[in-house]
């Protein structure tokens, strides 16, 4: 049986969101137009998970795709945690001296972040509190180290990276009186989920991945051609330079070891992840946890495991690579995709395909009578039959979602095939994850004219 | 077919060279004729005009008509090349403005006759124009435009949709509810229409220079002294600016500028070859708004273009090149139009496509056309912003600034177009693009009472702004300055902007209502931060003495009393209407409507002596004004105040300085422009937020609430208060409505608009301000009045509304207009007499129904319970909005 395009659309659209930036906020002109966003599960439920967030104490934008693996606990914690870290690392001494008076004091708090968030993505109110706590510390921390330096972009993704998960691996330790709690945070820490993240401010992006997810840059060539820019590493050990990190942190003696059949012990497929605490803490530590641990735990199989040769943990970090890029009137758009998009697209075609989608109507010629023997009603046919392709185009409202249509539905010739696109999409729940994975995207559209005014300017 | 047919043409370039299409080719020796080039320009000039197109030659035009001869016309391009050469040539003269509609009608009068002054062929087709109705909202649009034709004595029909059949067999009229006809419209050839009047100024003198770019206007203390032109320099005291769509990068020039308020846009429209059997040349002009289009007869085939929803600005950054070349055609952006024109003439299907034409026209902020003289330089005069109507204007507006330039203004009021209604705040680029693109599918859309600009808002605000609005504020907008409408209370929705829209009863009705009776049992607070404010002060007596010869009522009073007076032209009419107090001895504090903030700087900058002892400060932007209205503002203010303010202590009229809460120095005013009691405060704007608080805390137990300007309205009017900008105007004198007693004629004292006035004392006035209240109209059925409503006296037509509301006290309309007295043979005007207007039976015409109504000549005294020293004074006619 067949889906029939609408059902091949609802399915599509089910969770794809889009957000405008406002011309003018009030306080500055924004690099950024908007963004679109999508996921298309393979899992069940979806590992993977997205946020985004305008800084409301800083300048800029966040953004970033989460792939979750063994559950999606940890995706999820750090979907919900990570822009926060960013977000006080970002933030000026006196600004952070406010926030923690106003908590002193039970005054309401500076909004710290704006969301943009679909419906679907939910934060947990059970761990609001321990996740607030949490980072409290750590922003008490930062006032009490007060360097008095400005804070530099790069260091604050850096620090905020590592400072959750570390967090994440602390609260495991410690555990929680509240046994709902308690499980949580185990989860968290047990299952394991990679990062990409972009922070637009002006011409400033900067791009902080952990793992295998990728940012790609759509680039318009002055003939209106599209090229791609890669922004990030993949952390995997199809990466030279990552399986060289790998090797000279530990002894000689475990090399041959380390990478097997392209994993990290020869079981973890990405090289740099939040969580996954059995790649990172002691084996006595491990057993210690999960035997004092909630049953559930104790009877996991995968939990109580041990990876063999685990000789000198950790081996796994989550600090991730910070690349910074000055953007240019050329740069057009960002593409922020975990695994499940770049496995099936070539990122030359991601980057035309998203390129010809937005700038989709300016391509129609257009239409000139001359000295042609045309008649008002042929134009007006043409006419309408013109508008009516430019609404295909804009079948999808969501670019994210146009590109999803075409990882999925795209045939050998790299035109949408709606017979596979349907037989895709139809595959039964546990078939899913043999024939693709999870797929998160945002698509960032920037704003040409801006990014070329603050280039006047410098 | 479609398919292979689109394959054609995306193979082809577009070409960008000459059309081959060219209006006024075999006329173009006609300009050759019209002008001997003479090598070099002329030292000087009496004046020199900017701009060959229509407005320009009809101004050059006029000026030799009336014996001006000492003209030099200067042209970038070719005469008639730019926006006039690609007009569609439609005459019409259906103009729901008042002063529009008469320019159009004198321009078709003139363009009938000018082939035979000239020799010119123009082209003249009297055709005539069916406006079409889709809605019965639309239609009662055209039946008020009807009406107001008809007493022009212009013929103009309502009819029916198989009328419309009979009169032009191509229309689908199978979703027509009505239309109107109006005969004696008439279809030219635009650039030779300009080329004619180019001819006949070059008869009678004009010397015209083509290929000249002036470069700027020098000024000199506030004068025109010359313009600088590639070809050199040409000495001039006056300078005309009829640059079209450059009219704004021209005055922005020289080095003081002249804020000229226009932006382009793209304007479609289609030519076609003719049909099989070629349309008849007298076949009528269709518009049909609802459709967004209009289609005109061209060589036997169609012209048709339109206003679409979606308009292109263009030249946002200024780009000038020399005549507009044919921008590039946009068939996906007509092709909405091209669908409405094929649904209202589905048999032209077949008919072929010869060209779209790409010509700009340019907007203004309030759809309405720029003249006058800049507010800044003596003698920079303007002419331009057509909103795509420069054909129909083209003539009467040449001739009104023709007499404006020669004596010193034109025969009609032209304030709805005079540049001084603007200021510099609407000459920002971005506000013009974001406005242009509002107004011009405005052209087309249906224009209801009180509709308000979307765009360009929130400019000019009161502190209060946020806190009115967060309490259920509805806005509008004037002179940039947004104004409360009314209070929405809370859990009270009104309908959207769209469907709000109506010629009936409003929807906010009863919310305006309850502010009224507020008003009129307790207490109301009306934030009216928009009046112009200025401060004139001296060393010695120069203020008093300068003033008293510019304002007509005496304004020696003891200090701190407040004078209603009028600033009069020589001929006695009102240049501004205002509110005088006496600070002191030496300085005075006036107060003028808000749109008034431009026109009477300038009038008073020109007028005042140049002494450095005398200092005039424009402090609009130093005061919010609070206007507490009702029996309780008193109990208010006292509390407040800790100051005795009833009548004993606080006569009517009158103004202090005192304290309110915390706040010091605050202007009380025992006025309140609406003849209830109460008062005005003005405070300085950093204690506005302070003393807006108290006032509504300690309102509260006295029943306070906020209002707007719905029932001050309402409240004016059923008081029968004058409202300058609506109800006065630059030929209305005091005499005229009822205010001798506001002029100081018996105290010998001289006074500018005295002898006029005298004049009138003695022989009697030609028109009279009258208060009429609708008898048999039905306020929940029948059509609202609005203004511009013919008035009819024992059937015959005696002049027209100028505003009009819903009395909540009478629970009537009531409408005030203007009486005449048209001798019934010769049409001539005579004296109104007292007798005359109370010896008649009334009827107001509201798009085409009759009404009767009740002339009275003075307000209802049983309106007023509560009754205080000088009341006669401010309740005998003094107001503004």
């Amino acid at each position: 049986f067949y889906l029939t395009p609408s059902q091949v659309n609802s399915i599509l659209k089910a969770n794809e969101y889009s957000f405008k930036v406002p011309e003018f906020d009030g306080k500055n002109v924004s690099s950024v137009l908007g963004f679109d966003s999508n996921q298309l599960p393979a899992n069940a439920p979806i590992e993977d998970r997205r946020s985004a967030a305008t800084c409301l104490q800083t300048r800029g934008m966040l953004l970033g795709v989460f792939d979750g693996h063994a559950g999606c606990a940890c995706a999820q914690a750090v979907s919900e945690r990570l822009f926060y870290y960013i977000a006080v690392s970002l933030l000026p001494h006196e600004t952070l001296l406010e926030i923690e008076n106003a908590v002193e004091s039970g005054r309401a708090l500076l909004p710290i972040l704006q969301w943009h968030k679909h419906p679907n993505d939910y934060f947990s109110k059970e761990a609001s509190k321990l996740y607030f706590n949490s980072l409290r510390t750590y922003w008490q921390e930062l006032i009490d180290l007060n360097s008095g330096e400005t804070t530099d972009v790069r260091e604050a993704l850096i620090n905020a990276f590592k400072r959750l998960d570390n967090d994440i691996s602390l609260e495991a330790q410690v555990g929680d009186p509240n046994s709902f709690l308690n499980y949580l945070v185990l989860r968290v820490a047990f299952s394991g989920a990679t990062a990409c993240v972009a922070h637009v401010d002006g011409v400033d992006l900067h791009i902080a991945n952990t793992g295998d997810s990728r940012a790609m840059l759509g680039v318009q060539e002055e003939d209106g051609s599209w090229s791609a820019v890669n922004l990030s590493y993949d952390h995997n050990a199809q990466n030279e330079h990552e399986v060289e990190r790998v090797k000279m942190e530990h002894p000689k003696s475990e090399e041959k070891n380390l990478v097997k059949q392209d994993r990290l012990l020869g079981l973890l497929m990405p090289f740099r992840a939040f969580g996954d605490v059995k790649f990172k803490w002691s084996i006595e530590l491990q057993k210690r946890v999960v035997e004092s641990g909630p049953d559930q735990l104790n009877d996991n199989e995968y939990t109580r495991f041990i990876p063999p040769n685990y000789h000198t943990p950790p081996y796994l970090t989550a600090e991730p690579e910070v690349i910074h890029h000055k953007l240019r009137p050329q740069d057009k758009f960002l593409v922020l995709a975990t695994d499940g998009l770049w496995e099936t697209m070539h990122r030359q075609d991601v980057a035309r395909i998203v390129g010809e989608y937005l700038t989709g109507v300016h391509h129609q010629q257009p239409i000139a009578v001359g000295g042609y023997k045309v008649t008002l009603g042929q134009m007006h046919g043409l006419l309408t039959e013109r508008r009516a392709r430019i609404s295909s185009v804009f079948e999808d409202q969501n670019a994210a979602t146009h590109l999803i249509r075409h990882a999925v539905g795209n045939n050998e010739f790299g035109t949408v095939d709606h017979e596979r696109l349907s037989k895709m999409l139809s595959l039964p729940e546990e078939l899913a994850r043999m024939y693709r994975d999870d797929i998160t995207i945002i698509v960032v559209q920037f704003n040409s004219h801006v990014i070329g005014a603050y280039q006047n300017e410098e | 077919a479609a398919r292979m047919f689109l394959r054609l043409l995306s193979d082809i370039q577009w070409r960008a060279a000459h059309p081959k299409w060219r209006m006024t080719s075999s006329q173009r020796s006609a300009s050759t004729t019209a002008e001997p080039h003479p090598v070099s320009l002329p030292a000087q000039a009496q004046v020199v005009i900017c701009g060959g197109g229509i407005m320009g030659t009809s101004v050059a035009y006029h000026l030799s008509k009336m014996g001006w001869k000492d003209i030099v016309l200067l042209e970038q391009g070719r005469l008639a090349a730019g926006t006039t050469r690609f007009c569609a040539g439609i005459v019409s003269t259906a103009r729901p403005v008042s002063v529009e509609l008469k320019m159009a009608h004198y321009s078709n009068k003139l363009y009938q006759q000018l082939e035979q002054e000239t020799g010119v062929q123009t082209g003249y087709m009297k055709t005539g124009s069916i406006s079409l109705a889709q809605t019965q909202d639309r239609l009662i649009s055209l039946k008020r435009i009807a009406s107001s034709l008809n007493v022009m004595g212009i013929p103009c029909e309502v009819i029916s949709p198989k009328k419309v059949l009979q009169l032009h067999p191509l229309i689908n009229i199978h979703d027509l509810v009505g239309a109107m006809y109006v005969p004696e419209d008439a279809l030219v050839s635009s650039a030779n229409v300009s080329l004619a009047l180019a001819t006949a100024a070059s008869r009678n003198g004009v010397q015209i220079h083509e290929r000249t770019c002036v470069s700027h206007v020098t000024i000199q203390k506030g004068q025109v002294t010359g313009v600088e032109t590639d070809r050199g320099r040409i000495q001039c005291e006056y300078f005309v600016n009829c640059a079209g769509q450059w009219a704004y990068e021209l005055g922005h020039s020289g080095e003081e500028p002249v804020h000229i308020p226009l932006h382009a846009c793209e304007h479609f429209y289609l030519l076609t070859h003719p049909l099989k059997e070629p349309l008849s040349s007298s076949l009528p002009t269709i518009v049909d708004p609802d459709g967004r289009i209009y289609i005109r007869n061209w060589q036997g085939g169609i012209l048709s273009g339109g206003f679409e929803k979606n308009p292109k600005p263009l030249f946002t950054e200024g780009r000038n090149q020399l005549e507009i070349q044919n921008l590039q055609e946009d068939w996906d952006h007509f092709g909405p139009l091209l669908g409405s024109l094929l649904r209202r003439m589905p048999g032209l299907e077949a008919l072929q496509i010869m060209q779209l034409v790409n010509c700009p026209e340019s907007f203004t902020p309030d759809m309405r056309c720029i003249m006058g003289e800049s507010p800044t330089a003596r003698g920079y005069f303007v002419l331009a912003g057509m909103n795509s109507a420069g054909i129909s204007y083209g003539g009467g507006a040449g001739k009104y600034l023709a007499e404006w330039i020669v004596n010193g203004y034109p025969s009609e009021n032209v304030w709805p177009l005079d540049l001084k209604r603007f200021g510099t705040l609407q000459s920002s680029r971005t506000f013009l693009r974001h406005r242009v693109m509002e107004v011009m599918p405005l052209m087309c859309d249906l224009k209801v009472p009180r509709w308000d600009f979307q765009t360009g808002r929130q400019l000019r605000t009161s502190p209060l702004y946020d806190r009115l609005d967060a309490q259920g504020a509805r806005w509008m907008e004037k002179h940039g300055f947004e104004r409360v409408k009314y209070f929405v209370p809370p859990g009270n929705d009104l309908l959207d902007l769209d469907h709000s829209k109506t010629f009936y009863k409003p929807d906010w009705f009863d919310i305006v209502g309850s502010e009224v009776k507020c008003c009129k049992e307790a207490v109301c607070v009306i934030d009216m931060s928009s009046f112009t404010k200025f401060e004139i002060s001296s060393t010695g007596d120069q203020a008093l003495e300068s003033l008293q010869y510019l304002f007509s009522n005496d304004l020696d009073v003891p200090v701190g009393h407040v004078v209603h007076t009028g600033m009069l032209n020589e001929k006695g009419g009102y240049e501004n209407d205002c509110s005088i107090a006496r600070l002191s001895k030496r300085s005075f504090f006036m107060i003028s409507p808000t749109d008034q903030q431009v026109h009477c700087w300038a009038w008073l900058k020109n007028h005042l002596p140049d002494d450095s002892n005398l200092v005039m400060e424009d402090v609009t932007w130093k005061y919010t004004a609070l206007n507490l209205i009702g029996p309780r503002a008193v109990d208010v203010l006292s509390e407040l105040s800790y100051a005795p303010m009833t009548a004993e202590h606080f006569p009517s009229l009158f103004c202090k300085e005192m304290s309110v809460g915390y706040a010091n120095g605050i202007r009380v005013m025992s006025i309140t422009h609406t003849g209830e009691p109460g008062f005005v405060l003005y405070i300085p704007i950093e204690y506005a937020l302070h003393v807006y608080n108290e006032v509504m805390n300690m309102g509260q137990k006295y029943g306070i609430r906020n209002a707007g300007y719905y029932a001050l309205r309402s409240l004016r009017i059923e008081k029968f208060f004058a409202f300058w900008g609506q109800d006065l105007d630059a030929f209305t004198t005091p005499m005229e409505c009822g205010r001798e007693f506001q002029v100081k004629l018996d105290k010998g004292m001289q006074f500018l608009g005295q002898e006029a006035l005298w004049e009138q004392k003695q022989n009697g006035v030609y028109k009279r301000f009258t208060m009429f209240i609708l008898e048999d109209h039905d306020t929940d059925m029948d059509l609202w009045p609005w203004w511009g409503e013919p008035i009819f006296r024992n059937g015959r037509y005696v002049g027209k509304t100028t505003s009009s509301a819903y009395s909540y006290t009478l629970e009537r309309h009531v409408c005030l207009g203007f009486v005449h007295h048209f001798d019934e043979k010769t049409g001539e005007e005579l004296v109104v007499t007292t007798d005359f207007i109370n010896q008649g039976e009334y009827e107001i015409d509201i798009a085409g129904q009759r009404f009767q109504a009740k002339a009275k000549l003075y307000p209802f005294s049983s309106l007023f319970t509560q009754r205080r020293r000088k009341d006669e004074v401010e309740l005998s006619g003094y107001q503004r909005e």
